[in-house]
């Protein structure tokens, strides 16, 4: 059937797009690769020769200092449990994953947030390029992830920092706009600078609504490990993808399970590094 | 304030400041005459104040009231551009400061200005002394050296000891306290008050206002202080503006305002004032009836049957208020020959002219003979009559004195009398 339109070759443009960008700035690309892949593999060999039951210790009470005795408690026992499974080094690579992405989706997403709290016009250009990241589906960025990167942890790491970064961005935005009016007036009063009004004012009292952001985007960047595995991210997510593909509920169980309590184990420190030391502001 | 040489601390010189889009066809139709709900009408833009002019003299507590919306919080926040003006010049210390660049402009709210908020605007992250030194750390200053002017300032307005604690653990009255400390601390000469103390309750509002007019009394600080009560403005105003829609209708003492309100408006707003805080002793008391000491009881007596009264003041001859007596000892006095100074009565009430009328109240009330007003050299200036304190109350002018003193030569007018 005859269409009044040509289809547009939209597709096509974004093949020849990606395609320019790989041959373009391929050495780039494999730059950054190799740097991503240092960091993420090279954490993992480092916390490998650490003894597991040592390291569950030493991450239990960094969760005491953070956080509470229960977590920490909780800390222990978790990882205890998943070492028991049989499943302690691809914890460990998971771990290296994620923590790599937030890292990144962190330094990247709270200069971002900042800006944008600044600027009315820098907000109009930051929030629809926060939707297209938020509601796109993933698989989508993984392809040219994969032509620029290459199969393994890489793509997995690039999509996992664009999937996550958005919630930080977002609330370190809202946080600084939050603060009270009059606060602002009263730092402009005395002549404060911006950067004296931002880190002396705003960003102290943003901080627990940024550090919801960060909590937000770790939890983000763990619902992200399987989708990274299907380009070849090692780790539990691996573990996932091969129990579904393979129809092992057993191995599908222990392995999901696993995953849930290293994502309580962060939610919940995370969750008290927001809350904790705010003065007097509660009473 | 009225003795020293006025100097002008702020000049405030047609001065507008229009919001929103349309500001400048808004300005041209204001310059045209239009009122404010005809520019908004018109253009969409909101006139907040309207060609403002007023000079605040050095030292002064220049008070600008009205009601909300009026304009009143947007003029005092022009004056250390918090909001920058539309048009107009603001002179500090001789300087535009609408002309001021930021650093400029930096440099001047950190020195010159300080300003104390509705809402206190404490920070709530950090700790009593912290946001007292707030002002001096974005300075730059030595840690040793702003913790002390802070702790110096927070002494000054009755808070050692509060150092540590929070602004969340503070009562209401404290917490602006500690609001008044962090604008202290960094020595400005000018102090911008936006409704400072209006969101305290009435007893620790008055608390307020009586510390802040010692303070002010003490460091002679340039106060502009934004109020809503009428009441607050009396209290602690040397001048006051009242503004409505943006415009300044009148400035002037309290008095001035009270007595001659310039226009409708003006009136309105000040006929529900408590004139018994307001009114003072000088404004209602009458010329006194005195006999010199060394004239004798005769002569009193003479006095008090002429103009039929049933007791007299007595003074020595530079008016100086001794007693008083009554006709009764006076005719008794008489026969057996005792002088003034034997028979009259020395532990007169006395109140010096400045007292408000309330104060008045239980003095007069219970005092048989009319309450005598001297001045501090105890010269008598007048005397309070029932009749006249109840008149005044009613609001009939025939009562009150036009400028809350008696002119030198009526003083003159009761000598006469006593020598005839």
């Amino acid at each position: 059937m005859d269409k009044l339109l040509p289809r547009l070759p939209f597709a096509e443009w974004i093949d020849a797009g990606v395609d320019w960008l790989v041959v373009t700035f391929g050495a780039l690309f494999d730059g950054i690769a190799d740097f991503l892949k240092g960091i993420v593999e090279g954490s993992v060999e480092w916390l490998d020769m650490v003894p597991s039951i040592l390291l569950a210790v030493l991450f239990a009470l960094l969760a005491w200092f953070i956080s509470t005795r229960r977590i920490a408690l909780f800390t222990l026992i978790g990882l205890l449990f998943i070492d028991y499974l049989g499943y302690w080094h691809p914890m460990l690579q998971m771990l290296a994953l994620v923590l790599t992405s937030v890292f990144f989706a962190l330094v990247i997403g709270i200069p971002v947030g900042i800006w944008g709290s600044q600027q009315a016009t820098a907000r109009k250009i930051i929030n629809p390029i926060l939707d297209l990241m938020q509601t796109m589906p993933a698989f989508v960025y993984l392809l040219p992830a994969i032509f620029f990167f290459n199969i393994g942890v890489v793509p997995g790491v690039v999509a996992s920092v664009i999937f996550s970064m958005p919630p930080t961005i977002r609330l370190t935005m809202l946080g600084i706009q939050q603060v009270p009016k009059d606060l602002i007036e009263a730092t402009e009063a005395f002549g404060s600078t911006t950067w004296q009004r931002l880190s002396k004012v705003q960003i102290p009292l943003a901080k627990p609504t940024i550090m919801a952001g960060v909590n937000q985007s770790i939890m983000l960047a763990l619902s992200m490990v399987v989708i990274a595995s299907m380009v070849g991210a090692p780790g539990l997510g691996q573990k996932v993808y091969q129990a579904v593909t393979q129809l092992k509920t057993g191995v599908g169980f222990e392995t999901g399970l696993s995953i849930v309590i290293v994502a309580i184990i962060l939610d919940r420190i995370t969750q008290h590094a927001g809350k904790k030391k705010q003065g007097g502001t509660t009473l | 304030m009225s003795e020293q040489i006025a100097i002008k601390k702020i000049e405030v010189i047609n001065t507008t400041k229009i919001f929103g889009k349309n500001s400048k066809r808004a300005a041209q139709l204001l310059g045209e005459g239009k009122t404010k709900s005809e520019i908004l009408k018109a253009t969409g833009a909101t006139v907040g104040v309207k060609n403002a002019s007023f000079d605040v003299y050095e030292g002064e507590i220049f008070v600008i009231m009205g009601l909300s919306g009026s304009g009143k919080s947007t003029l005092v926040r022009l004056l250390n551009r918090l909001i920058d003006p539309t048009m107009g010049t603001i002179l500090l210390d001789g300087e535009n400061i609408v002309r001021m660049n930021k650093e400029q402009l930096r440099e001047v709210r950190r020195k010159k200005i300080g300003m104390v908020f509705q809402n206190f605007a404490l920070f709530p992250h950090k700790t009593i002394l912290e946001n007292a030194e707030y002002g001096l750390e974005i300075q730059g200053v030595a840690k040793a050296e702003r913790q002390a002017k802070a702790k110096e300032s927070l002494a000054l307005v009755g808070l050692a000891g509060y150092e540590d604690q929070f602004p969340s653990q503070l009562s209401g009255g404290m917490q602006q306290r500690v609001g008044l400390a962090r604008a202290l601390a960094n020595g400005p000469d000018i102090l911008l008050m936006d409704e400072a103390f209006s969101a305290l309750d009435p007893l620790i509002r008055k608390d307020m206002q009586d510390e802040l007019l010692q303070l002010h009394h003490d460091m002679g600080k340039t106060i502009i202080f934004i109020t809503h009560d009428l009441d607050e403005a009396l209290r602690i105003g040397d001048r006051i503006a009242l503004m409505k829609d943006g415009d300044i209708v009148q400035i002037g003492t309290p008095e001035e305002i009270l007595m001659s309100p310039s226009n409708e408006y003006v009136e309105r707003f000040v006929e529900d004032v408590d004139l018994s805080k307001v009114l003072t002793a000088g404004h209602i008391m009458k010329k006194a009836d005195t006999v010199q000491v060394d004239r004798g009881a005769r002569v009193a007596l003479r006095m008090m049957k002429q103009l039929g009264i049933s007791s007299i003041y007595v003074v020595d001859k530079a008016n100086r208020l001794l007693g008083a007596v009554t006709a009764q000892d006076a005719g008794s006095a008489i026969e057996t020959g005792k002088l003034l100074e034997e028979i009259m009565i020395s532990d007169l009430p006395m109140i010096p002219p400045d007292t408000v009328l309330t104060d008045l109240f239980d003095i007069v009330s219970t005092a048989v003979i009319p309450v005598a007003v001297v001045d501090e050299n105890k010269r008598l200036q007048g005397i309070i009559i029932r009749g006249a304190l109840i008149g005044a109350l009613s609001g009939d002018n025939q009562f009150i004195n036009n400028n809350g003193n008696f002119d030198s030569d009526e003083q003159t007018d009761t000598e006469v009398k006593t020598d005839g």
